[in-house]
């Protein structure tokens, strides 16, 4: 048979990653518990050189190679960057949160960098073979994270949850996947999206299989009614996962989203549309409901990500280009502000103590006026109050809904958004109103502090100046 | 009437019935031995298929690794049944609505009218010389390679996360160090004490 040796060029982020994670893994065993703090820094450096790869290697004409189930184009380059530097943020802020609590393996890492190459994977998948297995290398990596502390049981009961719901969603995957390659012949996103253009677009396998990959998606991306399993892994997993799981993934999942919905089953837009908007109006209304009866900050921040994931599908399923570019700047925004709100959910926590309820902030002012104001414009931003860059996000998702005539949608939208502020507030009231019930000072690492306050103030200034980011999306879509 | 026909309905009988054994029986060794049958009969329908390398393998892997490694978990976990057992009539009209609905919607969607003959014409028997585990290589360390590498790849995180939630060092556990077992000496384990014979009563007296 004939065959070209493929470039391998294009993935050569991956390729560095792969062989990092694997060196990482081997230098990490020959490390006394003293020096573990190399593996740390070696997994910076592997990000960072992943960085530096990617940024190097970018051409703007898309690339595709390994017989067409690996795309490098704009989109995937900016999304793999943000993934680096969210999950380097991820790595620096779980550090000290893991060597109080004596989790601070090489193993965390390991599986991060894994997870990472997973992320990778998925965003350059070009056939849904690769995306399944790009997803499957994510969720076992996270599944394993989740269940890492051992000796505790929710963190062991929210990764059987994780494992049990993630795997029918895989099995959901697998059999849309099956039906769509039943009826175009193909697993190719590019042959799928030109079969569906040449056909009539009321295929019932298609459709089945269409339905069958949206469960899925909605499943991964916590989507009501595929929510269950959000509260209680955020809430089990320690916390610095969770930070994890809720940050850098979501980009890798909008990706995955993009490139079966609208690169391959672009042609049918009219009808997963239609599904998308339930999914969206169901995940705004409970998220934000549900979520003002929590006394658990990461519960909350659990229903909160709901409804920001239905946010983010009203972007989508306005099927124009800058909708698609809204939700793109909608989940890169959101990435970074739960990144900022699960920083000072362990900022506050030290050994033997987790500030995962609500009350845990009463009286911020008081301990410390500096963090108490990060984590105001972390919560404004995530009730989309100006000039926080929430609001922007949730502007343009929701014009974009507008400008496709779903004015009830945003409508709704904003009602939901406006409920959800009450409490994003609440967080803020008892900030300033409320007297500390405890009265420890705020312990950590300068580098910490540094890049939480960076990571807030990030969040103010491109509140101030959005264009830059919003500029970016559009041109990458 | 060929005879391929036949076994093809004979094996699909024994698979469908095996299949709805494993959920239904209560004894959980039973369900195990029942899933071998069913994967042993879906093996023989995929040789009917021509794809005896699949076959093989789904026997190979699934019947002689993972299933024996199951009976073995079955086994050795004492797990009491009747708990998880409690929900099964509350949720039994759900479950068989539910499985109902989407056999129907299979039945309308994956059956002869999308793919049938006319469809999806059947595809020309091979040769004797023909070789499924050949094409399959040739493919899979070529067009699918990148695949290939991240199943693998995946393959490692399962060891890695396997033996992170596994092994714990337990200070008080005892193990063995074969390089000091080796390196032992005489001298190490055995010592010379010289004694003074003792001077007792004399018996022979």
């Amino acid at each position: 048979m004939n065959f070209e040796i493929p470039d391998f060029a294009p993935a050569a982020p991956e390729i560095f990653v792969l062989a990092m994670a694997c060196a990482v893994l081997i230098v990490d065993l020959f490390l006394t518990e003293k020096n573990r703090v190399i593996t740390y820094l070696l997994s910076q450096t592997t990000l960072l050189g992943a960085a530096v790869l990617t940024v190097s290697l970018h051409s703007a004409a898309p690339q595709v190679t390994f017989s067409g189930t690996f795309i490098s184009d704009s989109l995937a380059d900016v999304l793999k960057v943000f993934i680096y530097l969210i999950t380097a943020v991820v790595f620096l802020y779980s550090r000290e949160y893991l060597i109080a609590r004596k989790l601070f393996k090489g193993e965390f890492f390991v599986l991060g960098l894994f997870a990472v190459l997973g992320m990778m994977v998925l965003v350059s998948g070009y056939n849904m073979l690769t995306l399944y297995l790009g997803l499957e290398l994510l969720s076992l990596s996270m599944y394993a994270m989740v269940a890492m502390h051992r000796d505790s049981m929710p963190s062991s009961e929210a990764a059987m949850k994780y494992f049990i719901l993630g795997a029918i969603a895989s099995g959901m995957l697998l059999y849309g996947m099956s039906l769509i390659y039943g009826a175009t012949g193909s697993l190719d996103i590019a042959e799928i999206a030109a079969y569906i253009q040449n056909s009539s677009s009321d295929d019932m396998v298609l459709l089945l299989g269409l339905v069958f990959i949206i469960v899925a998606l909605a499943f991964k991306l916590g989507a009501v009614p595929f929510h269950m399993w959000i509260p209680d892994v955020y809430h089990g997993a320690p916390t610095a996962i969770t930070l994890f799981i809720s940050t850098a993934p979501k980009i890798a999942a909008f990706a995955m989203v993009m490139r079966l919905l609208t690169d391959g089953l672009g042609g049918l837009l009219t009808q997963w549309q239609d599904i998308l908007v339930i999914l969206a109006a169901l995940s705004i209304a409970v998220g934000n409901v549900v979520a003002i009866a929590q006394g658990n900050i990461k519960r909350m921040l659990a229903y909160s990500t709901i409804s920001h994931v239905g946010f983010l599908f009203l972007g989508v399923l306005a099927g124009t280009d800058e909708g698609y570019s809204a939700a793109m700047f909608y989940v890169l925004v959101y990435a970074l502000m739960s990144l900022g709100a699960f920083g000072m959910v362990i900022l506050l926590s030290r050994a033997g103590f987790e500030a995962d309820n609500i009350a845990d902030f009463k009286g911020l002012n008081e301990r410390s006026p500096w963090f108490a104001f990060m984590m105001l414009i972390l919560m404004f931003s995530m009730a989309g109050v100006p000039p926080t860059v929430g609001f922007y996000a949730k502007l343009a998702v929701l014009s974009a809904v507008v400008d496709v005539g779903l004015v009830w949608l945003a409508v709704f939208g904003v009602l939901f958004a406006v409920v959800g502020a009450f409490y994003y507030l609440r967080i803020v009231k008892f900030m300033y109103f409320e007297k500390p019930e405890d009265k420890a000072p705020l312990a950590s690492d300068f580098d910490m502090r540094a890049v939480i306050s960076a990571n807030a103030l990030v969040v103010l200034a491109l509140g101030i100046f959005p264009g830059s980011l919003i500029a970016l999306c559009a041109t990458v879509i | 009437m060929s005879i391929e026909p036949v076994l093809f309905y004979i094996f699909s009988a024994v698979l469908v019935t095996a299949a709805a054994l494993v959920v239904v029986v209560r004894n959980p060794v039973h369900a195990a031995l029942f899933l071998i049958l069913a994967f042993f009969t879906s093996a023989a329908i995929w040789l009917l298929l021509e794809a005896e390398f699949l076959a093989i393998v789904l026997v190979l892997v699934y019947v002689g690794a993972v299933m024996v490694l199951f009976l073995f978990v079955v086994m050795m976990l004492d797990i009491n049944l009747t708990p998880l057992r409690e929900g099964f009539i509350r949720y039994l009209p759900v479950g068989v609505a539910v499985a109902v609905i989407v056999l129907l919607e299979m039945a309308v969607v994956v059956g002869p009218g999308n793919f049938g003959l006319e469809q999806m014409p059947a595809p020309p028997r091979h040769g004797a010389d023909y070789s499924n585990t050949e094409e399959l290589g040739a493919i899979l360390y070529t067009v699918y390679a990148y695949p290939f590498e991240i199943a693998a790849v995946i393959l490692l995180v399962a060891i890695v996360a396997a033996i992170t939630l596994t092994m714990r060092r337990r200070p008080q556990a005892k193990y063995q160090n074969p390089a000091e077992q080796v390196l032992v000496r005489r001298d190490d384990r055995v010592r010379m004490v010289k004694m003074e014979a003792e001077k007792g009563e004399n018996k022979e007296q």
